[in-house]
C-alpha cells in the first residue's frame, strides 16, 4: 500500500513541478495546489499505514495492546491542510487583484516593481 | 509534537516510564521567559485585531509589547549565557512526547536582535504608517511577524519551526500588501510563490525526516541521526538545504527578494531586510550545523560556491542599482553571502563569524533602510539621480548615515568589523584563500556601493544635481523625533557591537560551540533521552 501511495506522491509531485515552470499565474496557482496536496499525501505515508485500528488506549491500560493506526502524521497533516488551505486562499485574491490591476497574468510581462527600462545609475556629478 | 509511542516501538512491549516523561513539578514562572516572545506578541496582536477602530491605541500597545518582549529577551539570555540553554516543554510532557520550546544560545541571540528590531520599527511606524495601513492591520501583522520569528528562533521541534515559518510568511504576506499599490501587486506574486514553495520543500523534507527517524524534536532527532550512519538523508538534507537557501535568499534562488524588498512601505521593508531572510539562515545553522552535522560535509563544496557568487553578485547587484531601496536589497542578499561562507566553512570560527554577521546585519540593515525612509522623505525620491543636498539639510543624520556605511561594508570600529575578522580568518584557517578573496572583494564592491549612496544623497550639493534642485524639505520637530530617534538608537547598538565587542563575541563564540558538540542542548532538553 505505501508503495503505491510514493508512486501517487511521486505524480502529484510531477504535475506540480510540470505545471509551476509555466509563466501563467493560474497555473502556477493549480501547480501549488497540487504541490500542497502531494506534500499531506507524502507525510500520511510517511507514518507508515495501519489497517483500521484506531490509536485508543483500553481503560485501564497505559499503552496500546496491539500495533495501531500512527496518530502523529494525521495531526500533521491536518496543520499542513490548514496552513496551505489559507496561503492559497491569499494566493488566489492576490492572483485576482493581480490581474485585475496589471491587466495580464503572464510573469513575464508583470514589470511594475522590476521596468524594463530601469535607468542605469549615475556615474558622477 | 505528540505520542508516538505506537509507531517508535515496534517491538510493542517498550513502556515508558510516565514518571519521568510527565512533569510533575508546577513549571516555575522564570521558565515562562521562553514562549514570552512568541506567547506576547501573538494575544496583543490579536487584541489590536479587536481594537480594529481605536487605532490611536495600535503603535502604543505594540511598542509596550515590543518593548517587554526586548527585556525579556535580555533576561532570557542572561540566564541562557549563566546556565547553559534554557527549556520548557508544552502540557508538562517531556521531549520527544511533548513539543518543546528551547533557548539555547544561538536562538535567544538572534531572537534578542529581532526583538530590538521590532520595537525599534514600530517607533519609526507610529509617524510613518497612516490610518489606512492602520485599518487595514500593520500592527496586528506587525506582532504576528515578531511571534513567527521568535518562534523559530527558540522552537525545538522541527514541524514547529515549519508552522513558526508559515506564521511569520502569512504575516509578512499580509504587509508586502499593504498600500495597494501595482508595484506591491506585483512583487507580492513573486514574494508569496517562491516563498511558498520554499516551505513546501521544507514541508516535505519534514515529512521525510519522519518517515525515517518516527520523531520530530530536534535533541532527539540529532541522537537518533547520529546513531544511524548508514540512513539515506542524502536527499533530505539536499531537500533542507535548497529549502533554507530559497528562504535566505542565496543565490541562484534569490531572484523574489530584489523584486519585491522594494515595493512595501519602508517599514515592512526594514523588517523584512533585518529578520525574514536570516530565520533561513538561522535554520540552515541549527538544521545542517547540528542535526545533520555528519552529511553536512556532502555540501561543502556547493556552499561554498553558492556562498561566493551570492556575496559577490550581491555586492555587483548593489552597484548597479539607482533605487536606494533596491540597492540596500542587493546589500542584504551580499551578506547573506558572507554569512553562508561561515556556514560553508563550518568550523567553530565559521559559524560563530555567520551568527554575528547575522546579528550585525539585523541591526544595520533595519537601520539603513529606515534612513532610506527619511532620505524619501526629505527629497521626495528613491533615486540617485534625484536626491541630493542632505548634508546641509541634517548635518546629524548625515553623520549617522556614514556610520552605517562604514559598518555594513565592515570597516572598524562598528559593528560589521568583528564578523568580517572571523570570517576571514575562518577561511584563511580553512585553506580556502580564495574564499577570503571573494568575500572581501564583495564587501569592497559593497562599499563603493552603499559609499554612492552617501556620496550622492549627502555630499552633492543640492543646486548643483539631482532633478529635485535645491527642494530638500528639512523635517519638522515632530518628524525629527520620530524618524531620527529609532535611526540613532540602531547606530548606538551599531557604534556598541563595535567599540565594546567582547560580550557580542562570546555569545557568538557559544552559540558555535553549542551547535558543533549540543550535548548541553540536549541534555538540558529532556531526561528521557540517553
Amino acid at each position: 500500500m505505501e508503495f503505491v501511495l510514493s508512486l501517487l506522491v511521486g505524480a502529484y509531485f510531477i504535475a506540480a513541478v510540470y505545471l509551476m515552470l509555466s509563466r501563467y499565474v493560474v497555473r502556477l496557482l493549480l501547480g501549488v495546489a497540487l504541490l500542497g496536496n502531494g506534500v499531506n499525501l507524502l507525510i500520511f505515508t510517511a507514518g507508515r499505514l495501519t489497517h483500521e485500528v484506531p490509536p485508543v488506549i483500553p481503560y485501564g491500560e497505559q499503552v496500546p495492546q496491539t500495533v495501531t493506526a500512527n496518530p502523529l502524521p494525521q495531526a500533521l497533516v491536518l496543520t499542513a491542510i490548514v496552513i496551505a488551505f489559507s496561503i492559497f486562499a491569499y494566493l488566489l485574491v492576490l492572483a485576482m487583484r493581480a490581474y485585475q490591476e496589471l491587466g495580464t497574468d503572464d510573469t513575464d510581462h508583470m514589470r511594475v516593481a522590476e521596468p524594463v527600462d530601469t535607468p542605469r545609475p549615475p556615474t558622477g556629478y | 509534537m505528540a505520542d508516538e509511542t505506537s509507531s517508535s516501538s515496534s517491538s510493542g512491549s517498550s513502556y515508558v516510564d510516565v514518571s519521568v516523561a510527565y512533569v510533575d513539578a508546577p513549571i516555575e514562572v522564570i521558565d515562562y521567559l521562553v514562549v514570552f516572545p512568541v506567547i506576547g506578541p501573538l494575544i496583543m496582536g490579536a487584541l489590536c485585531l479587536m481594537l480594529r477602530r481605536s487605532q490611536h491605541l495600535q503603535p502604543g500597545l505594540a511598542g509596550i509589547t515590543l518593548a517587554a518582549v526586548f527585556a525579556g529577551n535580555v533576561a532570557l539570555a542572561a540566564r541562557v549565557m549563566a546556565d547553559g540553554p534554557v527549556f520548557m516543554a508544552m502540557s508538562r510532557w517531556h521531549p520527544p512526547f511533548g513539543i518543546s520550546f528551547n533557548a539555547d544560545a544561538l536562538g535567544v541571540f538572534l531572537a534578542l536582535s529581532a526583538s530590538l528590531v521590532a520595537l525599534v520599527c514600530t517607533i519609526y511606524s507610529a509617524r510613518s504608517v497612516d490610518s489606512d495601513g492602520r485599518r487595514y492591520g500593520f500592527y496586528p501583522f506587525l506582532l504576528f511577524l515578531t511571534a513567527g520569528v521568535s518562534g523559530a528562533f527558540l522552537t525545538g521541534d522541527i514541524f514547529n519551526l515549519y508552522v513558526w515559518f508559515e506564521v511569520l510568511l502569512i504575516s509578512s504576506f499580509g504587509l508586502i500588501i499593504l498600500g495597494n499599490a501595482h508595484a506591491q501587486l506585483d512583487g507580492a506574486v513573486k514574494y508569496a510563490f517562491l516563498n511558498l514553495i520554499a516551505t513546501t520543500l521544507f514541508l516535505i523534507a519534514v515529512g521525510y525526516t519522519y518517515g525515517l527517524f518516527g520523531t520530530l524534536n530536534m535533541a532527539d532527532l540529532t541522537i537518533q541521526i547520529a546513531q544511524t550512519p548508514d540512513a539515506p538523508i542524502g536527499t533530505i538534507s539536499f531537500l533542507f538545504v535548497f529549502a533554507f537557501a530559497m528562504k535566505a535568499a542565496a543565490f541562484p534562488l534569490n531572484f523574489w527578494l530584489p523584486a519585491s524588498y522594494h515595493t512595501p512601505n519602508i517599514v515592512s521593508s526594514a523588517l523584512f531586510a533585518a529578520l525574514l531572510t536570516k530565520v533561513g539562515v538561522y535554520a540552515l545553522i541549527r538544521v545542517g550545523g547540528m542535526l545533520f552535522a555528519g552529511s553536512f560535509v556532502t555540501f561543502e563544496t556547493v556552499l561554498v560556491w553558492v556562498a561566493a557568487s551570492t556575496a559577490v553578485l550581491g555586492a555587483v547587484g548593489a552597484l548597479g542599482s539607482s533605487d536606494i531601496r533596491k540597492l540596500l536589497g542587493f546589500l542584504v542578499l551580499s551578506g547573506i553571502g558572507a554569512m553562508f561562507v561561515g556556514i560553508a566553512v563550518s568550523t567553530p570560527v565559521g559559524i560563530a563569524g555567520a551568527v554575528l554577521y547575522a546579528v550585525h546585519s539585523i541591526v544595520v540593515m533595519a537601520a539603513l533602510y529606515l534612513a532610506a525612509g527619511v532620505i524619501g522623505r526629505m527629497t521626495g525620491s528613491f533615486q540617485l539621480h534625484d536626491v541630493a543636498g542632505l548634508y546641509r539639510a541634517s548635518p546629524l543624520f548625515a553623520a549617522l548615515f556614514l556610520i552605517l556605511v562604514f559598518a555594513v561594508s565592515g570597516l572598524p570600529p562598528f559593528s560589521g568589523f568583528w564578523p568580517k575578522v572571523l570570517l576571514v580568518r575562518a577561511t584563511l584557517e580553512a585553506g580556502e584563500g580564495w574564499l577570503t578573496f571573494a568575500y572581501l572583494l564583495s564587501s569592497f564592491i559593497a562599499m563603493i556601493a552603499i559609499g554612492r549612496v552617501w556620496l550622492f544623497a549627502f555630499w552633492r550639493d543640492a543646486r548643483k544635481g539631482g532633478s529635485s534642485s535645491g527642494a530638500v524639505m528639512a523635517l519638522d520637530e515632530g518628524e525629527r523625533r520620530a524618524y531620527i530617534s529609532p535611526i540613532l538608537l540602531l547606530v548606538i547598538v551599531v557604534v556598541g557591537l563595535g567599540l565594546v565587542a567582547n560580550p557580542a563575541l562570546e555569545l557568538a563564540g557559544q552559540t558555535a560551540v553549542g551547535i558543533i558538540d549540543p550535548t548541553a542542548y540536549i541534555t538540558a532538553v529532556s531526561p528521557v533521552l540517553p
